[in-house]
């Protein structure tokens, strides 16, 4: 049977972004303990709130356990054979571009995200991180201009103290859960934004996380904050090199919307995923939150997910402002030996709030692929709606899906909606489309970009094409 | 139409096939030339279905012996895809739905694959909305069903007049139509086999593969084949499928029963 075998081998292109950089890293001893959260502090020269922040964070952590309900499984990873901090040697951060080391430019040239003035991608700016620190920051001036502050989030904690104190931690408490916990206690670099009040961010924002060393777990904390009135829409993107050891990301975002404010925030994750015996590839941990403060705000979470060995990661959004709005759309692919357990939780606090949540998940190989999600109807949320939809697709009999849907509702006078269904994609689509002429990879990637359209349409233009390549990419081989 | 001096279009010569190890053809040969229509009448479990997807090139059927000849070319070499882009074509019995795909790109891909193969631009967009408007009419279809995803929630009449429409738009010169006839109503069985008759053609030929007369009353045949347990029995012209309608398949019967027998006296003795 020519489908089982071209299906399956479609799924496994070689990871293109899997190469090191060779450059001198500073890195600190591994372990954790109070000391190198002090030295970790010390090192970015953060004010006393931050490190009682980060002492704060570290004991809540040592008393948590790691949770275990997600449908994943791996064997215990050692928090004491991680290095908390690396950073390619260079003094500071480089007020200008051409004082960056030109083998980090070099690496997120070859990354696709070309950060120098001429060929910078146009109307977005991007902040690009490398292990634990930010590198160079596009567009930074243009985006003063409008009042839009676009930095590492360690420049902010030196030039923006007071607005970091006000929001960081305040969507995610440092005792949110166990990730949650440790990134609190060990972050090193992420993106900060802040939109003032009525403006239009005349960009999109974009940062691309780098890991480079082996050994190393990427902690990134990201914040955004769109005041009265603000809107933007912002983009992550993540790769990193292959090794057969596993790497450990555990980030926190938090997005703050004010009144009538709007956040559109998208991801599109490629971490490695390993091989296809599920040897090597990031764990994956991230815990993001947006909290629509104002009424009639709005926070959109679009992500593409199809790297990682482990995906748990669950965007939520808590709307509390009368008339707020969150969305979460997500394409979850999974090939090999990957797991994923993913979803969103929207949890409404305000009259009229709405939600919509849209879940696309695939998976290939022997993968494991679940949706976890939790709307949840507070007493005070009087005419809140959501509608969810959760659609599975399999290719190939060995990969498994699941959707554990959660509802809570304490408000009578609220509607929830909740959709599901499974398809596979059998030999007989394939061949019908290929006896129309159609070749056997394009078969499967229109039945699986038709799949994920709905989620595609949510992203920016310039990455819709971009995930559906990726996509296509990802399958090369897995259909059966 | 039957002209023994045109071009010979498909040559299928003993051709043998099983399903999961089961043969179900049983060495069935057949000449088709430009031109002609031909009719492959037999019961359920006949092996008429199962021939036209071993033309085709469906993965679950494995050739076990014989050869297929297309224009004088190895067919059975070649991937589904590649067959149909140089012009076989198979009206499938149910035709597959494929939600999420439109139906207007899946018809402009498939056509554009087909145009490429014959050395003709491809069609944009616009283009292509403007020649399949015009073929919409041979099967006197809507245009609505090209906003929807393929062949999903199309009743069966529908999807058979999709079918139809497709083979309008990709030209082919050998149309295997299997069961095309099966679930229409009378008139939509009107509007698909005049949609078969306005494409048929003196350059291409077409083999309808049917369980009843009906089809035939209104696409008439050039030659009706009557199959059986894998193999064809009889080769006749259109009063052959009207001999079958009056006196059934019970001589089939028989004749199955004398072949089987013959031929299991021939390995006994070849054992012997």
């Amino acid at each position: 049977m020519t489908s089982a075998a071209t299906v399956g081998d479609l799924v496994s292109q070689p990871y293109k972004y899997g190469f090191v950089t060779d450059i001198e890293t500073e890195k600190i001893a591994k372990g954790l303990s109070e000391d190198v959260v002090r030295l970790i502090s010390a090192k970015k020269d953060e004010p006393a709130f931050l490190l009682d922040f980060r002492l704060r964070a570290y004991r809540q952590w040592l008393q948590m356990e790691e949770p275990d309900w997600a449908a994943i499984g791996h064997p215990p990873i050692d928090y004491q054979n991680i290095i908390y901090y690396a950073a390619p040697k260079q003094q500071d951060k480089k007020a200008s571009l051409d004082e960056v080391d030109p083998k980090l430019l070099e690496t997120f040239e070859k990354l696709g995200i070309p950060l120098s003035e001429q060929k910078r991608l146009t109307n977005v700016a991007v902040d690009a991180v490398f292990d634990s620190v930010s590198i160079a920051t596009t567009y930074k001036e243009k985006l003063a201009e409008h009042g839009v502050i676009f930095c590492s989030i360690s420049e902010a904690v030196k030039e923006h103290a007071e607005l970091i104190e006000r929001y960081l931690g305040s969507v995610v408490p440092s005792n949110d859960n166990y990730f949650a916990a440790l990134n609190s206690a060990v972050f090193s670099d992420g993106s900060f934004v802040f939109i003032p009040k009525g403006v239009a961010c005349p960009m999109d924002l974009s940062t691309y996380f780098r890991i480079n060393s082996g050994d190393t777990g990427q902690f990134e904390r990201t914040l955004i904050v769109a005041e009265a009135g603000a809107s933007v829409s912002y983009l992550e993107g993540c790769t990193a090199p292959m090794f057969d050891t596993n790497q450990l990301h555990a980030a926190v975002v938090e997005l703050v919307t004010l009144e009538d404010a709007s956040i559109k925030y998208s991801t599109v994750q490629n971490w490695y995923a390993g091989d296809e015996k599920g040897v090597g590839g990031i764990y994956n941990f991230v815990t993001k939150r947006g909290q629509c403060r104002g009424d009639r705000s709005h926070i959109s979470w679009t992500q593409v997910e199809t790297g990682s060995a482990i995906t748990w990661k669950y965007p939520s959004c808590v709307l509390q402002g009368a008339d707020s709005v969150g969305e979460f759309y997500s394409v979850a692919l999974t090939n090999n030996r990957q797991q994923a357990d993913t979803g969103s939780k929207m949890i409404h606090v305000g009259p009229r709030t709405r939600s919509t949540i849209v879940s696309k998940g695939i998976s290939a190989g022997h993968s494991s692929n679940s949706y976890r999600g939790l709307v949840q109807m507070g007493p005070k949320a009087v005419g809140a709606r959501n509608y969810s939809q959760c659609d599975s697709m399999l290719i190939g009999d060995q990969a498994a899906a699941n959707t554990y849907p959660y509802i809570r509702s304490q408000q009578p006078d609220a509607s929830i909606e909740h959709e599901a269904s499974t398809c596979r994609i059998s030999a007989d689509q394939l061949f019908y489309l290929q006896s129309r002429g159609i070749g056997f990879e394009e078969a499967v990637s229109m039945m699986v970009s038709g799949f994920c359209r709905d989620v595609f349409n949510q992203l920016p233009m310039e990455f819709a094409a971009e995930a559906d390549k990726l996509l296509a990419l990802k399958l090369e081989g897995s259909v059966g | 139409m039957i002209r023994s001096d045109a071009p010979v279009l498909l040559e299928i010569r003993d051709l043998r096939a099983s399903v999961e190890d089961q043969p179900i053809l049983k060495g069935v040969s057949l000449t088709i030339r430009a031109g002609e229509i031909h009719a492959v009448m037999g019961r359920n479990g006949s092996g008429k279905s199962t021939l036209s997807k071993v033309l085709a090139g469906h993965p679950a059927y494995r050739v076990t012996g014989g050869s297929v000849l297309y224009r004088g070319e190895d067919l059975l070499a070649l991937q589904p895809e590649q067959r149909a882009r140089i012009g076989l074509f198979l009206g499938f019995q149910y035709p597959i739905e494929i939600p999420g795909v439109s139906n207007l790109e899946f018809l402009r891909v498939a056509t554009n694959a087909r145009r490429q193969e014959q050395g003709s631009e491809e069609l944009d967009t616009f283009a292509f909305e403007d020649l399949v408007r015009e073929r919409l009419q041979v099967v006197q279809m809507d245009p609505a069903f090209l906003d929807r995803s393929v062949n999903e929630g199309f009743s069966g009449g529908e999807k058979k007049r999709n079918e139809i429409l497709q083979m309008a738009l990709l030209e082919p010169l050998v149309a295997i139509l299997d069961e095309t006839d099966s679930g229409l109503d009378i008139d939509a069985l009107r509007i698909v086999a005049g949609g078969v008759n306005q494409l048929a053609s003196a350059d291409n030929a077409t083999l309808l593969i049917t369980h009843y007369q009906r089809l035939l009353d209104v696409i008439t045949p050039d030659y009706v084949h009557v199959m059986a347990a894998g193999r064809i029995l009889r080769t006749g012209g259109k009063e052959l499928a009207l001999e079958l309608e009056e006196s059934g398949y019970d001589w089939v019967d028989a004749e199955i029963e004398r072949l089987e027998s013959t031929s299991a006296q021939r390995i006994t003795a070849e054992v012997g």
